[in-house]
């Protein structure tokens, strides 16, 4: 089928849910409006009230009523409705899912996918544009990961509803229906934990999330550079040994993410580089970022997020070296 | 136009009183003579446990710790109104519940030295784990009140929350899902008086705590926490209700005669003379008023359950005790799957002896 981001998603909600009964979506508006994107359209007519709900509107109580249902039995697909909400529910994330299965030494588990859209350049309110991949990887116990595209985004949320762990799905607006892909109509699953080598190459690796793997494919290609390019997939845990090799092999390395550059994802990537194949890089390790400051209103998102012209600089800076 | 759209009131229940007399209306016609003996010996078990467990804290034998005394009479009555198929969700105070329901007690000490290990749910024994941070547990009991619905195994979920904690926006969101869901939950709130060093009357302008269900549209309910047959009653029918799906609200009047923790000293925020005042209230003192007067306990029946229990509780401290610390469980225990990355560093780890050796 062709699909893009929204449909492939919602045909793999339909997959799973058709599998295992045990599987139930909640979250505000998910059932009739079929979620403010439609990821979850047309569950609630075919599978009805008992297993997609429309919660009340409090997101910490849809993160630890989740929580409260997996522990219980069953298979529950939160949806947060944007990514600056789910904040309300970071206590049920940290105190709660990520280190349930530690508290009581695996004798209670939490089987659950807590989605979000996330990431900016649609022009939309406040609150709406964060990149928060980051925050939820930093204390470890949450799986979190993040597609860029139609293929990867039903293959990882269908992987995601088969593991025995707690899943933070972030899902980037803008490429929900930015393009189409062909993708198989059956359950697949994508590895949790591997990064996707988008394109070979040998004399830079651009690693890259989200948003910006299509902005640094553009600019790649508008450059003509032979670069590696990994898209990571999973953000936690790392696919540290695709980034060691890659980093070995081409001896330049670019990490671009939306987020702020202060303590980001390209931070963490840096220092495992510089801890392991420092000596074999021909330049510095080069992060390419939003500016370290919250995101703005949409009038100055332009000016925010890192677009083709910041990582074409960027990779004429890195190859000059 | 002015007219009234709502209406309602909170009722208090209370079937045992200060001296040991019962309301007849009310009391539970199930509850037999012996089944009152049985909650002493409960009460008396979680209290000779608690004294134990501040000893312990004091000889550093144990992490920081919450005593109990004076609740046992709520954490009794509340755990026996517990169906076989039925949940609790504790906070960090319900030492007296896992007790009654069958919790190892070694476990429970475990728990206390600082060890996951103690937090293990054993197999069928239907309870979450000891949760911190306040009120953040009753979302986990309204989301599993949902499952068990689902499941359709006629279970019910006993949430437990203190006064301090139905300031909270997870207290509220949970009795709002539990209502808006009409899932088989019941929250009791342990108002103890005290929220750490804040009293309940400064912790809320309401006047019961019991109201606060009425803006979820579900029922609220006052209880005398110390007598332990009328919360019994009390939560035995709210779990009954729920059960139809009406979720309740349970608020049982206790008094929290210790401090919050070890960690602070509450002749810092609170008179002896009120201390001094719910002595009279105890749990325990007014049963064993009862069973005084009906021959059915003596000094000779008191010393036998105390030694018996004592020994009980000494012979699990020993296990407790002589549990072997296993640090690569730390590691084991975070996903379904060992990442590659936590794999590494969890190698570095054992290879450094876990920097313990002592040996620079």
């Amino acid at each position: 089928m062709m699909a893009n981001m929204v449909t492939a998603l919602n045909n793999a909600h339909d997959l799973i849910m058709k599998e295992n009964d045990k599987v139930v979506v909640l979250g505000e508006d998910v059932a009739k409006d079929g979620g403010v994107f439609r990821v979850t359209d047309g569950l609630f007519q075919k599978y009805g009230p008992n297993r997609v709900l429309d919660t009340p509107l409090a997101e910490s109580s849809i993160i630890g009523t989740a929580i409260g249902m997996a522990i219980g039995g069953l298979r529950p697909i939160a949806e947060i409705q944007f990514a600056g909400f789910m904040l309300l529910g970071f206590s049920q994330l940290l105190n709660h899912a990520a280190r349930y299965r530690a508290r009581t030494r695996s004798t209670l588990t939490v089987p659950m996918i807590v989605r979000t859209p996330v990431s900016g350049g649609v022009r939309t309110l406040e609150h709406h544009s964060d990149s928060p991949e980051t925050y939820y990887s930093h204390i470890g116990g949450l799986i979190v990961v993040e597609p860029s595209n139609p293929y990867d985004a039903k293959g990882l949320l269908i992987r995601a509803a088969h593991m025995n762990d707690p899943v933070v799905f972030l899902e980037p607006t803008k490429l929900y229906r930015l393009f189409k892909q062909e993708i198989p109509d059956e359950m697949y699953e994508v590895p949790i934990g591997k990064a996707n080598i988008v394109q070979a190459g040998d004399d830079l690796t651009i690693i890259a999330n989200g948003t910006m793997v299509p902005v640094v494919k553009d600019a790649v290609a508008k450059k003509g550079t032979n670069a590696e390019i990994i898209d990571l997939r999973t953000i936690n845990p790392l696919d540290e040994t695709t980034i060691i090799e890659s980093a070995k092999k081409t001896g330049r390395v670019m990490i671009v993410h939306e987020a702020s550059l202060s303590f980001g994802l390209g931070a963490e990537v840096a220092a495992r580089i510089a801890e392991k194949a420092i000596f074999e890089l021909d330049a510095p390790v080069m992060r390419v970022a939003a500016p370290s400051l919250p995101y703005p209103q949409p009038g100055y998102e332009k000016y925010f997020v890192p677009n083709t012209e910041k990582v074409s600089q960027a990779i004429d800076k890195i190859m000059s070296v | 136009m002015q007219k009234k759209v709502f209406d309602d009131s909170i009722e208090y229940f209370q079937v045992m009183d200060e001296n040991g007399a019962i309301d007849q209306a009310l009391f539970p016609k199930e509850v037999t003579d012996q089944k009152i003996v049985e909650m002493y010996k409960w009460m008396a078990f979680a209290r000779a446990l608690d004294a134990k467990a501040l000893s312990l804290q004091r000889q550093g034998r144990i992490a920081t710790y919450a005593p109990l005394v004076g609740q046992e009479g709520e954490q009794v009555g509340s755990a026996l109104a517990l169906g076989q198929n039925d949940y609790f969700v504790p906070n960090f105070r319900q030492h007296g519940v896992f007790l009654v329901r069958g919790a190892p007690i070694d476990k429970i000490v475990l728990g206390w030295r600082g060890y996951e290990d103690g937090g293990a749910v054993p197999k069928g024994f239907n309870a979450l784990a000891v949760a911190v941070p306040v009120a953040t547990q009753l979302p986990h009991a309204a989301g599993l009140a949902f499952a068990l619905m689902q499941r359709k195994n006629g279970g019910a979920v006993l949430g437990y929350v203190g006064d301090g904690g139905t300031s909270e926006g997870d207290f509220y969101e949970s009795l709002n899902f539990a209502g808006a869901k009409k899932v088989p939950l019941v929250i009791l709130i342990e108002d103890n008086e005290w929220a750490i060093s804040v009293p309940r009357s400064e912790q809320t302008a309401a006047q019961t705590l019991a109201q606060k269900a009425m803006a979820a549209g579900i029922k609220g309910v006052q209880v005398d926490g110390n007598d332990v047959i009328g919360v019994y009653k009390v939560v035995k029918d709210a779990l009954d209700e729920a059960r139809k799906g009406n979720p309740m609200l349970v608020e049982v009047l206790t008094y929290r005669m210790s401090m919050h923790t070890t960690a602070d000293d509450p002749t810092k925020y609170r008179s002896d003379a009120e201390v001094e005042a719910w002595k009279n209230k105890d749990p325990l003192l007014r049963v064993r008023k009862y069973l005084q007067s009906k021959n059915l306990w003596d000094d000779t029946k008191e010393q036998q359950m105390q030694d018996d229990q004592r020994k009980k509780i000494d012979d699990a401290v020993a296990v407790a005790e002589s549990f072997k610390e296993d640090p690569t469980s730390m590691f084991q225990n975070i996903y379904s799957f060992m990442p590659e990355v936590l794999n590494d560093e969890l190698e570095e780890a054992k290879e450094a002896g876990f920097w313990q050796t002592g040996a620079q």
